[in-house]
């Protein structure tokens, strides 16, 4: 398989990932031979098999409900580059 | 004092022959000297290391073994007012405004930090080669590489530049550069230390634990950092033992199992040769030796690479140039995101995001992500039956020694090799070390891997103690 360099640019648009020319490229090669490696796990039947994603065992973990005071959140809205109103970040208008 | 393991600078503080402060300024102007050819460090934090050591002399106090201790944390671990990069471009100017739990559990004990050591790029990577500030070389020999991604770490505790250093390992990442550079790499079970505060590679793999110059070290530093924490869900209330207790030198009632798969994987002859005359050691200890199948390794890399990328993509997906880190400024809102991370994440970074959105994206998930899923749990499977046959497996770390600087960079594949033997514990969630067990004929470090169940980290400092005391690879040091 090979993925054209359409394929790679609506991954990347799905991802919010700008990419060059040379890097569509690149990454439609690249992609293949890894998708392409990967194909060998078809040689494993998995047809009764679930899947799995939490290694430990652990299913719900829940703790105290409870109001606590957020001690850094000036420090947080100074890590934004974007300039902050009201002590909110301010994003452009997407409307 | 600067070659003394943790155990014995903690003798020589309590009993004091020197000062933490002296401790620390004799590490300080070792890191001056020799950085310049290793690149371990990304910031080194002299005024913070004098003013811990200072409190700690002050206070004249040497209870816990690592109270004044110097180390480094891998820069991806947060600490308040210290710039933490990920070895990024991305968070090239990042400080954070808090500490990651470990680092707060490690002051805690009263360590000392020295510095940020170097990593690949959000952890992605097998050589360091991939950091926003260039490759760590290795203490060895500079033409070659240190490891990743904890190749920071590896090196700098392998080079006497600190005392012990904290890493993470998602699929080798302490194990493999220790290996690479020559010190003892501890990979904990998934959830034993907290990572509250570490910037994460893939959530479900992704471990703290220490690098060190002894078996018996990483198990003081282990003691400290282990445990339940109220700010990671994903810490289990398994109690934390005293692991010292685990250090004994023979190894009557042990059972160890020889996974002769691990050794059929492109290894190369001297490794497993280096390997096999280890297993003799543990024979001559009084361990039993059996021989166990775990064929599905052939398959672990797809299986390891698919649902680590996946997860990688969600994870970066915060990085958007509008809370925090790099930005770029556009007219659209969707060109702020799609031009901050064209800029601020490298290749490989890139690479993760682009393969991990495939595999989750509609048409292709049960192809890909749910698939390497199900192998996920037929490995937890085997690995379960593995471990009612033999307390701990032991193999090579790496299939093959140092590699040179930018040999692999531009075969994403044959980097992903160097991680053949190691990413299983990482799908696995098992605990693993990586312990110096001879040379190559080029004098590059080999390391031989012990793995053990869940939680089962007291049967590795067994068997990995007892191996490193009836041998003398690990008191060997490179010439710098």
């Amino acid at each position: 398989m090979k993925l054209t360099h359409d394929e790679v640019k609506k991954i990347a648009k799905l991802a919010r990932l700008g990419l060059n020319e040379a890097e569509v490229e690149k990454f439609s090669v690249q992609l293949s031979d890894i998708l392409g490696h990967a194909k060998m796990l078809d040689e494993i039947d998995t047809s009764k098999v679930e899947p799995i994603a939490q290694i430990t065992g652990l299913t719900n973990v829940n703790f105290k409900d409870e109001v606590k005071n957020c001690v850094v959140t000036d420090e947080l809205l100074k890590q934004s580059p974007q300039p902050i109103h009201n002590r909110m970040i301010k994003v452009k208008s997407v409307f | 004092m600067i070659n003394l393991s943790i155990a014995e600078t903690h003798k020589g503080l309590k009993g004091k022959k020197f000062s933490a402060t002296e401790l620390a300024k004799a590490y300080l102007k070792r890191i001056k000297e020799t950085d310049g050819k290793l690149h371990s460090y990304i910031t080194v934090t002299e005024d913070t290391a004098l003013k811990q050591a200072a409190e700690i002399d002050k206070k004249g106090k040497f209870e816990n073994p690592i109270t004044g201790i110097p180390m480094n944390l891998k820069d991806l671990i947060c600490t308040a007012g210290i710039k933490t990069t990920a070895c990024s471009k991305m968070l090239e100017n990042f400080v954070p405004p808090y500490n990651a739990h470990v680092y707060d559990r490690l002051l805690g004990a009263g360590a000392v930090l020295l510095g940020k050591s170097n990593t690949d790029q959000f952890a992605m990577g097998s050589s360091s080669e991939t950091s926003y500030f260039g490759v760590t070389k290795n203490p060895w020999d500079q033409t070659r590489v240190s490891g990743g991604s904890s190749g920071g770490p590896a090196a700098s505790v392998a080079a006497d530049q600190t005392c012990f250093a904290i890493g993470t390992d998602t699929g080798g990442s302490i194990r493999q550069p220790a290996s690479l550079s020559s010190c003892v790499g501890l990979k904990v079970t998934y959830g034993r230390v907290p990572r509250e505060g570490v910037i994460s590679y893939a959530s479900s793999f992704d471990t703290v634990g220490p690098l060190t110059k002894t078996v018996e070290d990483a198990a003081l530093v282990l003691n400290v950092i282990a445990g339940r924490s109220e700010r990671d869900a994903t810490t289990p209330d398994v109690a934390v033992p005293d692991y010292t207790k685990f250090l004994k030198k023979d190894l009557k009632g042990v059972t160890i199992g020889i996974p002769k798969d691990y050794f059929e994987q492109g290894v190369e002859k001297e490794t497993v040769d280096t390997v096999m005359a280890g297993v003799e050691v543990l024979k001559k200890l009084g361990a039993k030796v059996v021989e166990i199948k775990l064929p599905l390794i052939k398959y672990a890399i797809p299986t390891y690479y698919l649902l680590v990328k996946s997860e990688a993509s969600t994870n970066l997906a915060r990085y958007d140039g509008i809370k925090y880190g790099h930005t770029v400024k556009a007219e659209e809102l969707e060109d702020i995101y799609i031009k901050s991370r064209q800029e601020g994440f490298g290749d490989e970074v890139k690479r993760a995001i682009m393969l991990g959105t495939y595999c989750l994206s509609s048409g292709y998930y049960d192809a890909y992500y749910l698939k390497a899923a199900k192998v996920r749990r037929l490995m937890k499977e085997e690995y379960d039956e593995a471990f009612k046959k033999c307390d701990v497996l032991v193999a090579p770390t790496s299939p093959f020694p140092a590699f040179k600087i930018d040999e692999r960079m531009d075969d994403p594949l044959a980097m992903y090799a160097a991680d053949t033997l190691t990413v299983t514990a990482g799908i696995l969630g098992l605990p693993g070390m990586s312990v110096p067990a001879g040379f190559s004929k080029k004098g590059l470090p080999i390391g031989m891997q012990f793995m053990a169940n869940q939680f089962d980290e007291g049967k590795l400092f067994h068997a990995a103690h007892a191996f490193e005391q009836a041998t003398e690879w690990h008191k060997k040091k490179p010439k710098l």
